[in-house]
């Protein structure tokens, strides 16, 4: 389990402090896949180097397993790393060494014996999907095998935790989804306790149980995907989870109203019903549905129309059932 | 055509002994300047700001210690070090002298090589290398040194075509190969063969150094495909 507790970090520059993070609080349970998501800038990068301590936080803990990771002596720090690894957007490979002995490598680093890392890094590049690049050097990957290579290599230690510094950021949409599926695979099979930082809802919404949507060096809201997803809280994760260019569309200017289904009525035909009791017409703005653990949620905007009393007979009909509804400003 | 000095001279294998010298001091040279110059170079680059382990106070006294030495031009360099030639060797005459000499000039030039070598290594890489739990050891050993291989080769061409030009100064100061064969029997016994041929010597030296160093680097460099 990872606890954050309190957790700042103020960075100083040129122009003074810039205070990336602030008074974090997060916990992350065994074997779940946890998702930061954030727009640029918002300070999820750091939050996720400082839970193995590549950036030392400047107030607050990160109790991993019961231990209090900015309190341990350096080697006892570096013994730790091994059982958090991380991969990163831009790989990092290393560029000399070839794909068998990248896998090698923390093998190498905790005194491993040759023949002995070498077998496991075989078995993991099997695993992984490219036993037959074992010879290959980086420069001679696509984007995605260099990433399976480095969740190989990550995998290698048997850590129990895996960082996802926007591992799927500088991937084609196809690419991303395959990798996606491998690190849930790993998490289902595995048992590793999975940490993605990203900026793309897709990512969360494909793979995370849970999601901590972080803005402005804070957490602005965080709970179970499926909760997040239909009924998002704060401004920046409606943000996220809506088209950002929504703002643009030509509306005629009505009151617009956001309706989130949960799995009982995603089946039903609410809208139609709303329609033709109402006798009043809508505009859909925006839909959308997505499939949690079996279960399809929705959400959808729809403008009402212009005249008041029609306007209010449908808000009126929607407070009597039973769909989740919310004005929008 | 050539004159009767440079066939005496050829006959007495005097040139074909500068040639062997020039070589031989520029070699020897080159790797007590890496032997002093990487390890620095590499403390210069793990003291950075942003190196592995940032100390101010390493870093700017070793930057100032080789700017210093860098500043002098190599000629007052020689005279102004004869007296530690005399200390380490008991002598400050002949070739022994002049490798030391050739050490104490080329050694910072060859750290701020190593350094900029270093510091090519993408920061991604050794943050990896930290997140695994690399020791600073470790990531000196075997992250920095081997994924700079390919361009620390070729600073060292670099550095051993400027080697050999300095050896060639030595010899205002008695040192030997193809600079004392173009000063003697060239310049001061107005040859213009003889210093034309030790010219042509040198530039065919420089190249083959030049190319051999430059294919050991493409071959090391794995990044070609």
């Amino acid at each position: 389990m990872i606890e954050l507790k309190k957790l700042s970090k103020t960075f100083e520059s040129a122009s003074g402090p810039v205070e990336a993070l602030r008074d974090i609080d997060l916990t992350i349970n065994d074997g779940e896949i946890f998702g930061i998501i954030g727009l640029s800038g918002a300070g999820k990068s750091t939050l996720v180097r400082c839970i193995n301590l590549l950036e030392r936080p400047s107030a607050g803990q990160v109790i991993i397993d019961g231990r209090d990771m900015t309190a341990l002596p350096r080697a006892e720090l570096l013994k730790m790393r091994r059982s958090i690894s991380m991969i990163f957007q831009g790989f990092n490979l290393l560029e000399q060494r070839n794909v068998l002995k990248n896998v090698c490598f923390p093998l190498e680093i905790s005194g491993v014996k040759k023949q002995e890392a070498e077998k496991r890094a075989g078995d993991l590049l099997k695993l992984v999907g490219l036993e037959d690049k074992a010879d290959k050097f980086p420069a001679q990957l696509s984007g995605g095998q260099k990433q399976r290579v480095a969740i190989a290599r990550a995998l290698a230690t048997n850590p129990k935790y895996l960082l996802c510094d926007e591992a799927t950021s500088a991937l084609d949409p196809n690419t991303t989804r395959s990798i996606l599926e491998l690190l849930r695979t790993i998490n289902q099979t595995m048992g590793v306790t999975i940490i993605v930082i990203t900026h793309e809802m897709k990512v969360i919404d494909q793979i995370c149980d849970r999601v901590a949507v972080i803005d402005n060096s804070r957490i602005a809201e965080e709970g179970r995907v499926s909760e997040v997803f239909t009924n998002p809280q704060s401004d920046i994760a409606r943000d996220l989870i809506l088209p950002q260019d929504r703002a643009a569309l030509d509306t005629a200017g009505g009151r617009q109203v956001r309706l989130t289904f949960d799995g009982l009525y995603s089946q039903a035909p609410i809208i139609s019903q709303m329609v033709l009791d109402c006798q009043a017409p809508v505009n859909i703005l925006f839909a959308d549905t997505k499939e949690y653990e079996g279960v399809i949620y929705g959400h959808m905007i729809i403008e009402l129309p212009t005249d008041e009393r029609q306007a209010d007979k449908i808000i009126a009909w929607l407070s009597n059932s039973q769909v989740g509804w919310k004005e929008e400003k | 055509m050539l004159s009767e000095m440079f066939y005496k001279l050829w006959a007495n294998g005097l040139i074909q002994m500068a040639v062997f010298e020039t070589i031989y001091m520029t070699v020897i040279a080159t790797a007590f300047s890496y032997l002093f110059g990487l390890p620095l170079g590499m403390i210069l680059c793990v003291t950075d700001v942003n190196g592995i382990r940032p100390t101010p106070w390493v870093n700017r006294i070793l930057g100032f210690v080789v700017n210093f030495f860098r500043s002098i031009p190599f000629i007052i360099l020689m005279v102004a070090m004869l007296p530690v030639a005399r200390f380490i060797l008991g002598t400050s005459l002949g070739n022994g002298a002049v490798i030391v000499m050739l050490v104490i000039g080329a050694s910072p030039y060859v750290a701020r090589m190593v350094e900029s070598s270093v510091k090519e290594v993408g920061a991604g890489v050794i943050e990896a290398a930290q997140s695994m739990g690399c020791t600073n050891m470790q990531i000196i050993t075997k992250v920095l040194l081997p994924e700079a291989k390919p361009s620390l080769i070729n600073g060292a061409v670099i550095s051993m075509v400027t080697i050999l030009g300095y050896s060639a100064m030595a010899a205002t100061i008695g040192g030997t190969g193809l600079g004392q064969v173009a000063i003697i029997y060239g310049h001061q016994r107005n040859n213009a063969d003889i210093t034309w041929i030790c010219v042509l010597l040198t530039v065919a030296i420089v190249q083959i150094i030049q190319i051999v160093g430059t294919t050991i680097a493409r071959k090391t460099d794995k990044r070609i495909k």
